[in-house]
Parts: C-alpha cells; sequence; structure tokens
C-alpha cells in the first residue's frame, strides 16, 4: 500500500485526515454544489442580492416541476434516450462481432483492420464533420433521430471494437480449440460459447457508451436542430435562452440534463470503473 | 486441395467457413465504419481543395485554402489555443494522482469519496461549461469572492481575452483531472505490497518512493492517462461553444471550434476552409495515434 495507510499512522494524523476529506470534497465540487444550491432558490433571493446564503424559502420542487411543466426539456430527455439506447444496442452488437472475429481468428489483415478501428476511434471529429453532414442530407435523414444513431453507432465501433476484442483475446482459448474438436460451427462456437462470457464486457461498455452518447453535444448540433430530434445537451442552450438570467431555473434544467448517467454511474460503478480503466493495469 | 465434388452449400460452409467466419462476423462493422468514419476523412482532405458553401457547385482552388490559412490571424489565435491546451491539460495527470494517493486509503466511507471525487467526469461537458461559466459570472458566480478571501481583485475571467482560455482549460482540467485520479486509484490497487514493504525495509519513503518504486509500477496508468487527456485537449469544443462562442473578440478559439465556425455558423458556410483547418488537425492527431498505434504495434508481437 502506498501511501501509508492512515491506520498506521498517529491518531492525530488519522483524524486530521478525516477532517480533511469533506472538505476536500466541498472545494472540489464547489462549482457544482453552488448550481445545486442556485436550483432550490426561489426567484426572489437573487434579486435581493441573496445569492450564497440559504435559500429564503425552499424553492426546489417548484423549480424542478417547472422545468418539466413550462419548457421542450422533457422532449429533449426522451430525443436524449431515443438516440442513446439505440445507439448503445447496435455499438455492442456490432462490437461483439467484431471484437469475436479480431480475437479469435489468425489472419494477415486482422491488425492492419483492428488498427483502421482503433485508429479512427481518435480522430477529431471535424475532419468527418463536412462529409458526414453531406452524407446525412443525401441520405435524407439531416434533423433525424435515425441520421444521428447511425453515425454514433459506426463512430463508437471504433472503440468498442478495441475493447471487446482485448477482452476476447484474455478469455481462454482452450474452450474455442474445445468446441471446435466437437465440431460445433464457428456461428455457434459465438452464440453460445464466446457470448455469454462476455456478459461483464458487454454490461461495462453499455454503461460507458450510454455515458459517452448521452454527453455528445458536437455532433446533436451538427446534424440536428429543433426541439423535435434534439437531444438535451443541445436542447440546454434553448431551454437557458428561455429562461434568460433565471438563474435558479437555469441552474435546475442543467441539473435535470447532467442526472441520467450520474444516476448511471452510481448504479452500475463497477462495470463503468471496470470499463474506463482497462488497460490501466498490466 | 480438396476437388469441390459436392456443391452442398452446408458442406461448402464446412470446409471453409474458419477463412469465412471472420469476414461474416467483419462485415457489417467494418461497413459502418468505412461509410462513416474511413471514407469521410479521405473526403475532408478533397473538399479541403474546393471552394464549396455546402449547397451549390464545389469550384477546385488547389492548395488556396491552405495559402489563405496561413495569413489568417484567427487560424494563428486557433492554433496558439490549441497549444495552451495541450500544454495545460497534461495538469490533469499529475492533478490525477496526487487526488488518487489522497484517496488511497482504507477508512470508512472512502468508496463514497472516491465516487463523489470521480463524477465531474460523468456528467456532461455542456453542464460543466455552464456550471464553470456561472462559478466565474461576476455578478452572481462564487470565484470572485473566493479568490478575494486572498485578496485577489475581482476579475471577469470570461470576459477578458487575456484569461478566458485559461478560465475555459481551468474547467476542462475538472472533470479531466476526475479521469485521470481513477486510472491511477485503479493502477495503484494493482500495486505489489511486496514491492512497497521491500523498499521501505530499505528506508525508501515519500518522494523516492513515489518516484522509484510506485511510478514505474503505474506506467500502463500513465500511458493511458496521457493519450485520453491529449485527446481530450484536441477535442475540446463544447465547453468553448457553451462558456464563451470563442469569444470575447474570438480569443479563446481552437482549432476545433474555429472550423466548426467557419463551416455551419452564420459567417457563411465555408466548407473547403473548414476541411483545410479539419486536415491541420487531423495532422497534428496523427501524430499521436501513429504513436500510440507504434507501442500498441510492440506489444502485439509480444502474443
Amino acid at each position: 500500500m502506498f501511501p501509508t495507510p492512515v491506520e498506521k499512522r498517529s491518531a492525530a494524523i488519522q483524524a486530521s485526515y478525516k477532517a480533511l476529506l469533506p472538505l476536500a470534497l466541498i472545494l472540489w465540487l464547489l462549482p457544482l454544489l453552488m448550481v445545486a444550491l442556485f436550483s432550490i432558490k426561489p426567484d426572489s433571493d437573487f434579486t435581493q442580492g441573496n445569492l450564497w446564503g440559504l435559500p429564503s424559502s425552499f424553492a426546489g420542487f417548484e423549480n424542478y416541476t417547472r422545468v418539466f411543466t413550462d419548457s421542450a426539456m422533457p422532449r429533449y430527455l426522451l430525443n436524449s434516450v431515443f438516440i442513446t439506447v439505440p445507439t448503445v444496442i447496435g455499438a455492442v452488437a456490432l462490437s461483439c462481432m467484431t471484437g469475436f472475429a479480431l480475437g479469435v481468428y489468425r489472419f494477415r489483415s486482422n491488425i492492419w483492420i483492428f488498427f483502421m478501428f482503433v485508429a479512427g476511434n481518435f480522430v477529431p471529429f471535424q475532419i468527418l464533420m463536412v462529409p458526414v453532414r453531406d452524407l446525412t442530407l443525401n441520405m435524407g435523414l439531416y434533423d433525424t433521430r435515425l441520421g444521428l444513431v447511425l453515425f454514433h453507432i459506426a463512430f463508437q465501433t471504433g472503440f468498442c471494437t478495441l475493447f471487446m476484442r482485448n477482452f476476447i483475446r484474455a478469455l481462454p482459448r482452450e474452450l474455442i480449440e474445445a468446441a471446435r474438436v466437437e465440431g460445433v460451427s464457428e456461428i455457434r462456437i459465438f452464440w453460445y460459447v464466446v457470448l455469454p462470457l462476455m456478459r461483464p464486457a458487454i454490461a461495462a461498455l453499455s454503461v460507458l457508451i450510454f455515458t459517452f452518447i448521452w454527453n455528445d453535444y458536437f455532433w446533436a448540433v451538427v446534424l440536428t436542430q429543433g426541439v423535435e430530434t434534439q437531444p438535451v445537451t443541445a436542447g440546454i442552450t434553448a431551454f437557458n435562452s428561455q429562461f434568460r438570467a433565471a438563474y435558479h431555473m437555469m441552474s435546475a434544467g442543467s441539473i435535470i440534463a447532467a442526472l441520467p448517467p450520474v444516476m448511471m454511474f452510481f448504479l452500475m460503478q463497477k462495470h463503468f470503473i471496470a470499463g474506463l480503466t482497462l488497460g490501466a493495469v498490466k | 486441395m480438396s476437388a469441390p465434388s459436392d456443391t452442398d452449400q452446408r458442406s461448402w460452409w464446412r470446409r471453409n467457413q474458419m477463412r469465412a467466419a471472420p469476414w461474416l462476423f467483419l462485415a457489417p462493422g467494418i461497413a459502418f465504419f468505412a461509410l462513416y468514419v474511413v471514407f469521410p476523412i479521405f473526403q475532408s482532405f478533397q473538399i479541403s481543395l474546393y471552394r464549396w458553401d455546402g449547397l451549390g457547385e464545389a469550384r477546385y482552388i488547389g492548395l488556396r485554402n491552405y495559402e489563405d490559412l496561413f495569413d489568417d490571424p484567427a487560424f494563428y489565435t486557433s492554433l496558439w489555443n490549441n497549444v495552451r491546451w495541450l500544454v495545460l491539460y497534461l495538469l490533469a495527470i499529475p492533478g490525477g494522482l496526487f487526488i488518487a494517493l489522497f484517496l488511497n486509503q482504507q477508512v470508512r466511507g472512502i468508496r463514497l469519496y472516491k465516487s463523489l471525487f470521480f463524477f465531474p467526469f460523468v456528467i456532461s461537458q455542456v453542464v460543466v461549461g455552464l456550471v464553470f461559466a456561472w462559478f466565474y459570472n461576476p455578478s452572481i458566480g462564487l470565484f470572485n469572492p473566493l479568490i478575494g478571501l486572498f485578496g485577489f481583485s475581482p476579475m471577469n475571467v470570461l470576459g477578458n481575452p487575456n484569461t478566458v482560455t485559461y478560465g475555459i482549460i481551468a474547467a476542462g482540467l475538472w472533470p479531466q483531472v476526475a479521469y485521470c485520479m481513477i486510472l491511477y486509484l485503479t493502477g495503484l490497487n494493482a500495486v505489489d505490497p511486496e514491492q512497497v514493504e521491500a523498499a521501505r525495509l530499505d528506508g525508501a519513503k515519500g518522494w523516492p518512493m513515489l518516484w522509484y518504486v510506485i511510478l514505474p509500477q503505474l506506467r500502463p496508468a500513465t500511458f493511458i492517462a496521457v493519450v485520453v487527456t491529449v485527446i481530450g485537449a484536441l477535442r475540446s469544443f463544447d465547453m468553448i461553444s457553451v462558456m464563451t462562442n470563442g469569444g470575447p473578440f474570438g480569443s479563446s478559439r481552437v482549432l476545433a471550434y474555429y472550423m466548426f465556425e467557419v463551416s455551419l455558423s452564420e459567417y457563411g458556410f465555408r466548407m473547403g476552409y473548414g476541411a483545410a483547418i479539419a486536415v491541420i488537425l487531423f495532422l497534428i492527431m496523427l501524430v499521436y495515434i501513429a504513436f500510440f498505434l507504434w507501442r500498441m504495434w510492440r506489444e502485439e508481437r509480444g502474443y
């Protein structure tokens, strides 16, 4: 263990460590805590200059209700769901197959195809922007959720393939060899032997991709325009111009927009971190 | 070589499935990836040689877009800001390591602390940008009273061309430090306790211990932290768009943002010029991609 565990240090050090933890956390999350505080304040607090003090009355319930009743926020949230969920399913499905192909079979172009996926995953979005927007326009999918979903699936397949292939590489090869000796066809090996073993990888990837796609902003503004199609990251801009200078409302709206991935993270923490830190340990 | 005596499909599959199966599994993934990622890269190179408004006829102008770029002060501002992003963003790595070392204890509730320290990373950059824009806001933000405690006079971070980029980078560092922290926490978990004990017996502690014993074991985590941080720095777009729209007076633009601005904003749809900026950005990134692939290739040979 490094650094030295505090249990082995003097009582004074232990006590100060335990006191320091919450302080450090408050400092770390200060900007967010400020916004959380804003979101439960009534409008009058802002006009009377009571910015960082306790709310003069608890208006959290009212503010958050208004986000859902007085704005297009529910629509944006729904769009986000309809963009994110199909992308997760599509990208994970495609990459289970590509990861299997690249992880199990030995053929000459294997490594080059793998590198293509890895390299593509690091490419700056801007180099794709003009052609992808044009392609989406030509397919008649500009300003549709489907257009956005198709692109996201394709792009995320790069990262997902990297992830799945490395995961499958680490599985015991004997299982596959044994099945082959038994005369099981390759497709059945994929479906009945490998896929069940990939469950942890599928879970980890799903949570990660959910977060990435939910939080995407760039492609949302490039490929969609209005309230009918835009996800919440893009919609929050429209929301903020509706409630210009109403900081309690803008704060509540931002917190709502940020919440789904946060909940996903706290519910699926183990998978999330396993996915994110793949490769951080040898 | 077996003679194709029976043409029954099932047996063709039987004989050739080892060679056909990988391509069958790869086909959909490769098709999608080629259509949306690989071809567009080449198309962007091509478009950068044209003058095109995105709708009408595209006119071939050779390298004119690149020539214009080198006379464009906004391009240099963006490029210079990209350098600042790249250098300062790397602070996320020691920052993340520092917090990871601070939290690498086993007291009650430490798991919750780790999660809460991490969670800025889970929030979308758009919201992080908004949160920090309000935090810096001179009339409602906590930033000015906070620096006031240390005797600094109030300032308008995002309204001043000299400070705006640093303000945005600081906001960007917040989630990135969290990311590096989680990488290092995982790495620290895997540090060999016997080596640490042995080093302790030799009297190593503090800095030398960290530098000579711990950090070498954290190399995989450091490598990933560098890769994701560099890529994150070059991808910085969301925050700039949300916090300043590139302003004031274009002083917080980076290449990624400037490219978007010339291609798709009200200043006119200059797709060719935008593509040329994207190509420059891509070439910068290519250095890192090549480095990453080269390292991967070296490891793969071990298989």
